[in-house]
């Protein structure tokens, strides 16, 4: 494990395609690398270096500006609104995180089972994957303002007669709802990869040492797809930190900033003249982005390198 | 954007990914199949309702959408929402602009990221190559609000503050994931083939053009795929970085008209319906290159 991840290039490589490494490697192969390591350097690379350089500025996003060292951190770590939209942000995605993959999970159990219909299920359990994330935030929106609360008074449930949306200690579970439904497909679609990877006799075994089907899933199927669990659960929590879409159709980050996540602050930096305080606070983001990151490659390349 | 995996480099069983369990696996299982079948379609359910909603409400005369009944059918059945979203968002427009960013994400992508994985697989033993691949994943730590403000700032000072734009960051973003894919596949398929086209004497560009490209065709079509799905249907990119609202895709209208839109539910969600139905539909024809995708991302490094 040690020595894989003290030799990643080494591991991952394919044998040199040519045996003798001293050739000349032609021209037209700089030509192929050229366009795409061009522009994402002045798409991406650029653009992330200036964004770090501006945070330790007062720019306002045009006109003078001086160098005001690590102000804007400092400020950062004391602003209420900043500390509410990281915490908004982290609780959802650990929510939606536990919500997505229990689903998913118990789902993808159902799909890989002798079951009829089973390409018409998996087509439909992964539509939502496939739609617009701000535009069914607008159907859901509609859905608890307008039809829930009408079915609360049809019914005379008052708790049901007021939108959740409206509510801002429970406006957060309408985001982790639509997330949820948006997400599943994905994680599903992993989860039935993992399973189906697992051989069939493992439960022939199961059965003739007499293990209940309950058994046979937490102490068979669970142990063999720790892995597909683990990715699944980085790879989702990343994702939703980046909460944005949905949030805007959903909530705008109302009621008041109850729901306002680290992205939504991060672009108020453009209108609002913060602009450098911003650019630090998506600095700080991209360090714990990072962060994530490297904790999935540690995770996945120990488990299993290339 | 949340569409789309990233990669995880772990190499587990790859080929069984989608592949139907073999035909005795579990045999001796008691038949359980209505039951479970049951269960699912019932959970098809939360899938189903919302796509209902958007259809039958779209279809409604506008006294019957205000009433807040989401679930009622359509009675009488009217285009007129379908007409009044059609004029005031000024669809063929919306939809024309959104049309032209994808395909060109998707050509982009796929010409740009097949280049370049050619150059790397065959190049491995170059540490420029090597680099450049590793350079190319990093995209993957790279969130888009992080880049947000800055790429907003600078597509405004060089004139890209526009579709064009877009489509070259929506691009810049898929490059990560389809360089990943190509180089997978690549490395899989056996150098024999090329040698002999070379001794044909086939040149490089030949090769890839003639030989490798053809052969990336499954791998293409998944990229070209969740290029597809991820610039159709992304709001916040467009949303910052184009400034003329007249010139935004189909997600961002949906959200420029929402105020204008008011109570007129059933123009709304005939809007939202011609929007969503072309991603719909294309998945429909291609979810098998979908299903692949998801799983080879997450597992191919």
């Amino acid at each position: 494990m040690a020595l894989t991840t003290a030799v990643p290039a080494s591991a991952s490589s394919p044998p040199p395609p040519v045996p003798s490494d001293r050739r000349r490697v032609e021209r037209i192969y700089y030509l192929f690398l050229l366009p795409s390591v061009v522009l994402f350097t002045l798409a991406i690379t650029v653009p992330a270096m200036i964004g770090i350089f501006f945070s330790f500025t007062n720019s306002i996003g045009f006109g003078d500006w001086d160098f005001i060292g690590l102000t804007n951190y400092i400020a950062l770590f004391s602003d209420p609104a900043i500390l509410e939209s990281y915490l908004f942000t982290f609780g959802f995605a650990a929510v939606t995180v536990v919500v997505v993959n229990v689903l998913a999970f118990g789902l993808a159990v159902g799909l890989t089972a002798r079951i009829r219909f089973k390409a018409a299920l998996r087509t439909v359990f992964v539509i939502p994957m496939v739609v617009s994330g701000i535009i069914i935030a607008f159907v859901f929106n509609f859905l608890f303002s307008n039809s829930l609360p009408a079915l609360g008074e049809a019914l005379g449930l008052t708790w049901l007669q007021t939108s959740l949306l409206a509510n801002p200690d429970l406006a957060w579970v309408a985001i982790v709802i639509v997330t949820a439904w948006q997400a599943i497909p994905g994680t599903l679609l992993i989860y039935i990869a993992g399973l189906l990877s697992i051989p069939g006799d493992v439960y022939e075994a199961a059965d003739l040492d007499g293990a209940t089907k309950f058994q046979q899933l937490t102490r068979v199927t669970l142990p063999l797809v720790t892995g597909y669990v683990v990715i699944n659960v980085i790879l989702g929590f990343k994702g939703f930190l980046n909460a944005y879409d949905i949030i805007v159709g959903l909530t705008n980050g109302g009621p008041g900033t109850a729901t306002r996540s680290i992205a939504m602050t991060i672009v108020t930096g453009f209108t609002s003249g913060d602009y450098a305080y911003q650019m630090a606070n998506a600095t700080v983001f991209f360090v714990i982005a990072i962060g994530i990151s490297l904790l999935q490659l540690s995770v996945t390349r120990g488990r299993n390198a290339l | 954007m949340s569409t789309q995996p990233a990669g995880v480099l772990e190499d587990v069983a790859a080929e069984n990914m989608l592949a139907r369990p073999p035909a005795t696996a579990r045999t001796r299982r008691p038949r359980s199949a209505w039951s479970t079948t049951i269960l699912l379609m019932l959970c098809t359910i939360t899938v189903l309702v919302p796509l209902y909603v958007t259809v039958s409400m779209a279809f409604k005369t506008p006294e019957q959408a205000v009433d807040g009944n989401a679930f009622s059918l359509p009675s009488p059945l009217t285009l007129d929402g379908f007409v009044a979203a059609w004029q005031l968002t000024d669809f063929p427009v919306a939809f024309a602009i959104t049309v032209a960013v994808t395909l060109a994400t998707v050509a982009g992508t796929i010409l740009l990221a097949a280049f370049a994985s050619y150059a790397i697989a065959r190049n491995w033993d170059r540490r420029l190559f090597r680099w450049s691949f590793y350079y190319l994943l990093a995209a993957m730590f790279i969130p888009f609000p992080v880049v947000a403000l800055s790429q907003i700032q600078l597509t405004g000072l060089v004139g890209l503050d526009n579709p064009a734009g877009v489509t070259l960051l929506h691009i810049m973003f898929q490059l990560s994931f389809s360089v990943l894919l190509f180089t997978a596949f690549l490395r899989s398929i056996p150098l024999e083939l090329e040698e002999a086209a070379r001794i044909d004497g086939a040149s490089t560009w030949q090769t890839f053009r003639h030989m490798i490209f053809p052969m990336l065709a499954p791998m293409s079509a998944t990229v070209g795929i969740f290029a597809f799905l991820a610039s159709w249907n992304d709001f916040m990119m467009p949303s910052l970085i184009t400034s003329d609202p007249s010139l935004q895709t189909l997600p961002v209208v949906q959200s420029i008209f929402q105020t204008q839109f008011s109570n007129n539910y059933n123009v709304a969600f005939a809007s939202y319906l011609m929007a969503m139905a072309p991603a719909i539909v294309v998945y429909l024809f291609t979810q098998r290159w979908v299903m692949e995708g998801v799983t080879q991302g997450a597992v191919k490094g």
